[in-house]
């Protein structure tokens, strides 16, 4: 079963069902959202599958397929998945579906037909598999620039009033961070031909040079700013606001959720193994930002005024914790950040989604116009509840885990930082409080008056009853998830030589995966 | 016609297969009745081209592993760049000639005039507007203007060069000036054009003496021998900046370009194409052929120059590109950048730097073509509507051509899957092998820069409304439709699969000299 090329399939097949989607005649929408979910159904179980044919004991990458793709420049199209790519393959697995059907009834600006919405989210999907299932570097540069072209048209051509000027801002914010990797992309590739006497991307190869620190330094940056873009970390992240904002309720979810994960999965995959010695320069710095950015992210949120604008602040304040727990070096730490990368894309889009269906009722994105959705609409209101728990990370609920072991893993190497960034905590609470007293409790007034303002229908209950089902079980058992990850960060550490002082022990059989590499 | 197997004749089959077009079409036009010119013409031309074509290909077979051979007594080399320069030039020049030969979009059946010397506005000017007479001039002009081309990627003696200059240069001139209408900024165009192309040929011209008078050959392999036994003095280093300000011009480089946007905007859009595309890749065979074979082992004369022209002119492309409100003109300082992109690959080692920039002129060449073929099909009723405004929510009237527009602007914007990614990562990858990453970031952050204006148009096309009285989309002739299945498959397959032509551009990049 596992020399079925699994994640082979998980890129052509949406990428093949998105260009028929594209190619239904006009007016037929019903046939392309029912064609749409098959698909991302089918790469559900398909991700599914994979994860059960991935051995957790096993080589660091599993489910491996390479063929040689541009021979002149040394490129393989190679993919495989260790154990931080897998999970979120499933985490895209998940979203995908739900986002789907989420956007089921979405009609677009201006009557717009919403066929090529759906065609581009498949083609997206397509996109976000291949970059978590990248194992040769340039192909995760393509599948990091062409991403942008299916989100770019998800948000120019289907969000809200000013889409264009998100959409644009998207696009160049990105361009600038992947063209600036590709630079140190290339710079790796003239190094590996230095070292090695022909030029390669393979990871692994490129894994086990050993770069002057000087030159370690450049290509760090290089690689960063990309990924500090795409995370985002402050200050490389006024785009999502806007983006996040103007974005239709799909495409901010799979945006936050999973598009600005590659950001944090860069920092994890590449930044740390391949310069090991940069990567430990830089990390206070880096720290710095992160924990900017998770009070900063948490105080804008507090003083938004616009629903979706909060929601991408507080993913802002996440994207600190992650940072925080991948630029400490310790495996929970690295563990948590990975978890935490999971967990986030799950509360997120529940929140996201749910904010939609607020939205969606009322027409309004500010928050002043709601009040009392629980007295008129008892369901919405309690999951809107379960999701703002979720982001807050209450014990119980999936995030809670994730944010502790983020928290215990960098308090030996990094009690300053960690100390700081626990005040987050409390002000993640703030906003999330703050956003709920107003918007669900209290007398009904604003829009929850004058609008009809239903209950959950049934398809909303469907959107979000496995996110539910997830934050839960997460919350209770996420050990599965963490064998998963586990293998994968420890030798991950062990690239990066984590600093012995301070360190947790690494107690997982790290030294199997040395002797592997 | 003549029938010598000697083998150099053989070797300049390519040649003589567009230039004996190029005169046939002459007598064609002399003597041939009105009414046949056009199609006798037209497919004059293609033959010339296409078999031009062909003929390059068949050498470049039959020569296999041959580095090349110097013939017509030492004047022209017959090598691997050479050919696959000549292969692209003729090749991109019988797409050009397929856009000319496009009569079903202008309603008076053709995009040129049919009598270029009337003064514009005049009333006999009005008449010419809709008088469905067709001039066929254009053909023979053009098809010489590729001989010219394709003797230039040849040349291996600076005189030799500076005929093919003027052999391609002054029909360009003239077809510029052949638009059937806006006629004022044609002609415009076509003495600004003439009078700066002028200019530059005597720069060129200037600085053959002064290589003359400091080496005493004005062979290239002769100006490498002397370069390499006797240095370099002032004179020698003086005569070839004035080479280069010559090639640079037409080449369109910062800060040489001041001609590009108004001669692009003014001439007839589908001799942009062919300027934009066709003349690009000849002047750029010739700074190939003047550096690497005369100045190659002196490198240290031109790396400085060639370096600071190219960080030039890609800000200038892409700042002044931000400006724009017009698409040729916008395309026009693509062009511009585009030029200093491939002057980073010409930094390059003489081994990936060559294939690197013979790869990224194929693939320019093809996208450009198509972009400038897009802007033939979007009118209105005083021809086409270049006007960035006039693009305004195109996608809902017609999501084939904005989506082919699109995918076009995302090749020159560069993004992954496109050919003009795989130009720029080879360009960009040879300039890093020498070192000169600094002028690669520039480059790298001038492409995100550029992206901003690639994707206004996309956003216009994608996200805006319609406006009421938009232009509408015409619908494309055999020739049109023909051109714009070419370009765009091959944008795509040499993004997606480029390995054998980057494989074939790497056995290609051999000079002889």
């Amino acid at each position: 079963m596992s020399d079925f090329p699994w994640l082979l399939a998980m890129v052509v097949l949406p990428a093949v069902g998105g260009a028929a989607v594209a190619a239904l005649p006009k007016g037929r929408d019903a046939v392309a959202k029912q064609a749409t979910l098959g698909v991302s159904l089918a790469v559900l179980v398909l991700a599914v599958l994979a994860t059960v044919a991935f051995d957790t004991g096993g080589d660091r990458f599993q489910l491996t397929t390479a063929v040689d793709w541009i021979p002149a420049f040394g490129v393989q199209f190679a993919l495989g998945v260790d154990g931080i790519a897998l999970v979120m393959l499933l985490l895209i697995g998940v979203l995908v579906p739900v986002v789907v059907v989420a956007s089921w009834k979405d009609t677009g600006p201006g009557g717009r037909p919403m066929k090529a919405y759906f065609a581009w989210l498949l083609v997206l999907e397509s996109m976000m598999v291949g970059v978590f299932a990248a194992t040769d570097v340039f192909l995760f540069y393509v599948f990091f620039e062409a991403m942008l072209v299916p989100m770019y048209f998800i948000i120019g051509s289907f969000g809200g009033p000013r889409r264009q000027f998100a959409a644009m801002k998207f696009f160049l914010y990105s361009l600038l961070g992947g063209l600036v990797m590709l630079a140190s992309v290339i710079g790796l590739y003239v190094v590996s031909n230095s070292q090695i006497g022909e030029g390669t991307f393979a990871f692994d190869a490129l894994r086990q040079l050993d770069i002057d620190p000087g030159v370690q330094k450049l290509l760090f940056l290089g690689f960063f700013v990309a990924f500090a873009i795409k995370a985002p970390l402050v200050p490389f992240h006024t785009w999502l606001p806007d983006s996040g904002a103007e974005a239709p309720i799909g495409g901010a979810v799979l945006l936050v959720g999973v598009l600005d994960k590659v950001g944090t999965f860069g920092f994890i995959r590449y930044c740390l193994p391949l310069f090991p010695d940069a990567s430990r320069t830089f990390a206070p710095w880096i720290l710095g930002l992160a924990v900017a950015g998770i009070l900063y992210g948490a105080l804008l949120a507090i003083g938004q005024s616009d629903i979706k604008r909060l929601v991408t602040y507080t993913s802002i304040a996440h994207f600190g914790f992650i940072a925080l727990g991948i630029f400490a070096f310790t495996l929970e730490g690295g563990s948590g950040a990975v978890l935490y990368m999971v967990n986030h894309g799950i509360s997120t889009g529940i929140l996201f989604l749910v904010v939609g269906m607020v939205i969606s009722r009322g027409g309004s994105r500010r928050i002043a116009d709601y009040g009392g959705i629980a007295k008129k609409a008892p369901l919405l209101a309690g999951v809107f509840l379960v999701a703002g728990l979720a982001s807050l990370a209450l014990p119980g609920t999936n995030s809670f885990v994730s944010e502790f072991l983020v928290l215990i893993g960098s308090f030996p190497a990094r009690p300053v930082f960690t100390v700081v960034a626990t005040v987050g905590i409390v002000l993640a609470a703030l906003y999330v409080l703050l956003l709920i007293q107003r918007s669900v409790h209290g007398p009904v007034r604003g829009l929850v008056e004058s609008q009809p303002f239903p209950d959950l229908r049934r398809r909303e209950l469907a959107v979000v009853a496995p996110l539910v089902a997830l934050i839960i079980g997460l919350g209770v058992y996420p050990q599965p998830l963490l064998d998963l990850i586990d293998p994968a960060v420890s030798a991950t550490m062990v690239d990066v030589g984590s600093d012995p002082a301070g360190t947790q022990p690494v107690h997982q059989p790290a030294t199997a995966e040395q002797g592997a590499n | 016609m003549i029938e010598a197997p000697d083998l150099s004749l053989a070797a300049l089959t390519p040649l003589l297969f567009v230039f004996g077009a190029a005169l046939v079409g002459v007598l064609v036009e002399s003597f041939a009745p009105r009414h046949v010119r056009q199609p006798v013409q037209v497919a004059l031309a293609l033959v010339g081209t296409v078999g031009g074509f062909a003929s390059t290909v068949f050498l470049a077979l039959a020569d296999g592993a041959d580095p090349g051979e110097v013939t017509a007594a030492g004047a022209l080399a017959v090598d691997g760049a050479g050919l696959f320069l000549q292969a692209t030039i003729a090749g991109l020049g019988a797409l050009s000639i397929l856009l000319f030969a496009e009569r079903g979009l202008d309603p008076a059946k053709s995009a040129f005039v049919a009598s270029a010397a009337v003064p514009a506005g005049s009333p006999r000017d009005r008449e010419l507007l809709t008088d469905e007479r067709v001039q066929t001039e254009v053909y023979p002009l053009a098809t010489f203007a590729i001989g010219g081309m394709m003797l230039f990627v040849a040349a291996n003696d600076l005189l030799v060069m500076f005929i093919a200059l003027e052999v391609l240069s002054l029909p360009l001139y003239l077809i510029c000036g052949l638009a059937r209408r806006r006629r004022l900024l044609s002609q415009e165009a076509a003495v600004k054009y003439f009078l700066l192309g002028a200019f530059a040929s005597a720069f060129f011209l200037y600085g053959l003496a002064l290589v003359y008078g400091a080496t005493g050959t004005i062979r290239l392999s002769g100006i490498r021998a002397s370069v390499t036994t006797e240095g370099t003095g002032t004179l020698l280093v003086l005569g070839l900046g004035l080479l280069v300000v010559g090639l640079m011009f037409k080449a369109s480089v910062a800060p040489f370009h001041t001609w590009t946007p108004d001669v692009y905007q003014g001439a007839p859009t589908p001799v942009t194409a062919f300027m934009a595309a066709c003349t690009k890749v000849a002047a750029f065979g010739a700074v190939l052929r003047l550096l690497y074979v005369a100045f190659g082992t002196a490198d240290w004369t031109w790396r400085p120059l060639v370096y600071g022209i190219a960080i030039v002119s890609m800000v200038v492309g892409v700042v002044l590109g931000l400006t724009q409100t017009d698409v040729k003109r916008m395309l026009a300082y693509s062009s511009i950048a585009h030029a200093g992109f491939l002057l980073t690959g010409v930094l390059g080692l003489a081994g990936s730097g060559l294939s690197a920039t013979l790869f990224y002129l194929l693939a320019y060449g093809l996208t450009t073509i198509g972009a400038f073929a897009v802007v033939t099909l979007v009118r209105d009723g005083d021809g086409e509507a270049t006007q960035l405004a006039q693009w305004a929510g195109l996608a809902r009237r017609s999501p084939l051509t904005a989506g082919v527009m699109t995918f076009l602007l995302l090749a020159l914007a560069g993004i992954p899957l496109t050919s003009g990614f795989t130009g720029k990562f080879a360009v960009f990858r040879a300039a890093t092998e020498v070192g000169a990453w600094p002028l690669v970031v520039v480059a790298l952050v001038t492409s995100a820069v550029a992206g901003y204006f690639y994707l206004r148009l996309v956003v216009l096309m994608y996200f805006s409304e319609p406006a009421e009285d938009g232009p509408s989309v015409g619908v494309p002739g055999l020739p049109t439709t023909i051109v714009l299945a070419v370009t765009v498959t091959a944008t795509l397959v040499l993004g997606v699969v480029p390995g054998s032509v980057l494989d074939l551009a790497d056995r290609a990049a051999a000079l002889v000299g």
